[in-house]
């Protein structure tokens, strides 16, 4: 299985083997067709948002564009809300915030706290117990609740939510690169570096990172979705954006008010949205975890 | 090591978690953002006004003075003053716990019944279609905001069909008394035991009511989770050697299956319960947005719309406790259920 995605003995250009290869992921058993999916539903919403200026039928913040709460037909497709504003617009446009907050926070978890696990694990000693206290700490708080204190605290706004999120997550990070240096810095190829006069900082980096990057990998995948609906929990009890920017969750906040009158498409449809987004990253995260690692289990939480 | 050092080490364990946990909250809502008197009345208040409240608050001390005082209150069971209402915060959220607590309880219950039903099914008839399906469940459905699965519940069942209320926790008039007698009344604060308490078979199903949907919201969330989780310890005990000896010895296959198997598969869970009551509590704060259930997560989110910092500092603090305490009964039980992890 693992010849799918390491083989290097393709000699096309690079995008062609790429793709090629990606395409085959189909028939690679369950996990590779996770992958596949996760992938294409990833990529069409990414699409979808970021030409969003250019496919959607109306301006998505503009009201009275037609009636008030109109149920789906061929003029709105998926409606209108309470101010008269074309949800098919909204739902086009509307997953602008959380990928952009997600693209910021999973690197962001990336940079820090993959190193600090590193040397936190490779260093041990009091260093280690230090940050692997503070760390357990954060991370065995409920993360959502954590989340909406610092965001509550910050108020509103991308980079906001973003460092809520990045607070909550590096922990998941640490404890995953931490368990794995542990048992790797015991290896006899570690001990041969060492041998060889390799210095501390290239042993961490160029022997060890690459072998704790799988599940880094993962982890980030799944991540990805994590970011995702902590951003949308965030919106939805009102710690997003202003409200005139667009926004699956501020539509379901909306959609929550409106509901008793039976106007279920101003809610349902930014929900599939974030069912979907997150749907594809949890596919492409589970499939790389069994492929990459089959051994290892992902603690989602 | 004996059980009596292992639980007094863990217990000692819990207070540094217990004290940078507050430290960490304390810096966050009060340090970081500025001056949090400011911050409430969005700067449109006269200074003389702004200066009383920050001499009624304590937040004209030096800082270190404030915090001091803080984690020597928190110890006292006071968690400082509203700053909306200027009554104890520690009342508030002690009058509001007991609907999160009683949520929590149920919705776990379901999460475990549904996550552990679909586990066994799932590993019974592994690498099958259902098991795939089943799978394919625990993914969707920790990938699905809780608002969604709740709106869509109260869509379904509430608006739908009828069935269920959607939203409070009890038929206004209807809350519960408790037991009484002479001039003492007991009660919990949990709706459906203090309808048993008086006796009220009425309120009781009308209690049971209200929980059902969003109890069934936040425990379909969790069983992804313990779906999962008893999927792989099934399929790890079924092929372990006591498993394999037993069925060597001629014992039937249910046998094996749900006496070896499915009871070692078990404890795992327990410990998860443990875990997963961190991942609940979340949880609880948008499950109870959502069906406007009064517990402490939507006073969480109610206060931070008013901006009151003290009170949002002492909800996030409650949780934290809550957490802390509730990982050092489990890890304590465990010991004595599980004597290796002693060790």
């Amino acid at each position: 299985m693992r010849q799918g995605i390491t083989s290097r003995s393709d000699k096309r250009w690079f995008p062609v083997s790429a793709i090629s290869r990606f395409v085959a992921l189909r028939n690679k058993g369950v996990a590779g067709l996770a992958i596949f999916v996760g992938t294409i539903i990833v990529l069409s919403i990414s699409l979808m948002t970021v030409s969003a200026p250019w496919i959607s039928p109306r301006d998505p913040s503009a009201i009275n564009v037609g009636p008030v709460l109109a149920s789906p037909s061929i003029d709105f497709p998926l409606g209108t809300d309470h101010l008269g504003r074309d949800m098919l617009s909204r739902v086009i446009s509307g997953g602008s915030i959380m990928l952009q907050v997600a693209l910021l926070s999973v690197p962001i978890c990336l940079f820090v706290g993959v190193p600090i696990g590193l040397l936190a694990a490779y260093i041990g000693g009091t260093p280690e117990k230090v940050t692997s206290l503070v760390m357990d700490c954060v991370y065995a708080f409920p993360g959502l609740i954590l989340a909406i204190a610092i965001a509550a605290v910050l108020g509103p706004g991308v980079f906001n939510m973003t460092l809520a999120i990045v607070v909550v997550y590096i922990p998941s990070y640490y404890r995953v690169v931490r368990s794995q240096v542990l048992s790797i810095k015991e290896l006899t190829y570690v001990d041969a570096a060492r041998a060889i006069g390799a210095s501390g900082p290239s042993i961490v980096f160029r022997y060890i990172l690459p072998s704790v990057l799988p599940s880094v990998i993962a982890v980030s995948s799944v991540n990805f979705a994590d970011a995702i609906l902590t951003a949308a929990g965030l919106t939805f009890i009102g710690l997003g954006l202003p409200v005139s920017t667009p926004d699956w969750g501020w539509d379901l906040t909306n959609g929550r008010q409106l509901l008793p009158s039976g106007a279920w498409w101003v809610m349902a449809f930014p929900g599939i949205m974030i069912v979907l987004l997150a749907l594809g990253f949890t596919l492409v995260g589970e499939g790389l975890n069994e492929l990459l690692n089959p051994k290892l289990e992902v603690q989602v939480s | 090591m004996g059980s009596g050092s292992y639980i007094a080490t863990r217990i000692l364990m819990t207070i540094p978690t217990i004290v940078l946990l507050l430290t960490f909250i304390f810096f966050f809502v009060r340090v970081l953002p500025g001056d949090p008197v400011l911050l409430h009345f969005e700067k449109q208040a006269r200074p003389e006004v702004i200066e009383s409240l920050r001499h009624q608050l304590g937040f004209d001390r030096p800082i270190l003075d404030q915090y001091l005082d803080y984690m020597l209150g928190v110890i006292r069971g006071d968690l400082g003053k509203s700053m909306e209402d200027f009554s104890p915060v520690s009342e508030q959220v002690l009058s509001a716990f007991p609907a999160t607590l009683e949520l929590s309880i149920f919705s776990m219950i379901i999460a475990v019944i549904v996550g552990v039903l679909l586990g066994v099914v799932a590993s019974r008839s592994y690498n099958s279609s259902a098991d795939h399906f089943l799978r394919f469940f625990g993914v969707a459905v920790y990938a699905t905001p809780i608002f969604f699965i709740g709106m869509l519940l109260q869509l379904l069942f509430g608006i739908g069909l009828h069935l269920f209320p959607t939203g409070g926790r009890m038929y206004p008039g209807m809350e519960p008394c408790g037991l009484s007698f002479g001039g003492t009344t007991i009660r919990t604060g949990l709706y459906t035991i203090d309808s048993i308490l008086e006796g009220n078979p009425v309120k009781f199903i009308l209690a049971l009511e209200y929980l059902f949907l969003p109890s069934v919201t936040l425990g379909l969330y969790l069983s992804g989770i313990f779906l999962r989780l008893t999927r792989s310890n099934m399929l790890d005990t079924l092929f372990a050697e006591f498993t394999i000896a037993a069925k060597a010895r001629g014992l039937k296959a249910k046998t094996v299956m749900y006496s070896y198997a499915l009871r070692n598969a078990l404890l795992p869970i327990f410990t998860m319960m443990g875990l997963e009551f961190a991942a609940l509590l979340g949880g609880a704060v948008l499950t109870e947005t959502t069906f406007s259930w009064p517990g402490l997560g939507r006073y969480l989110v109610q206060r931070i719309a008013f901006r009151d910092y003290t009170a949002i500092q002492g909800a996030v603090v409650y949780f934290a406790l809550v957490v802390s305490l509730t990982s050092l009964v489990v890890d304590v039980a465990y010991s004595y259920l599980d004597p290796r992890i002693r060790v």
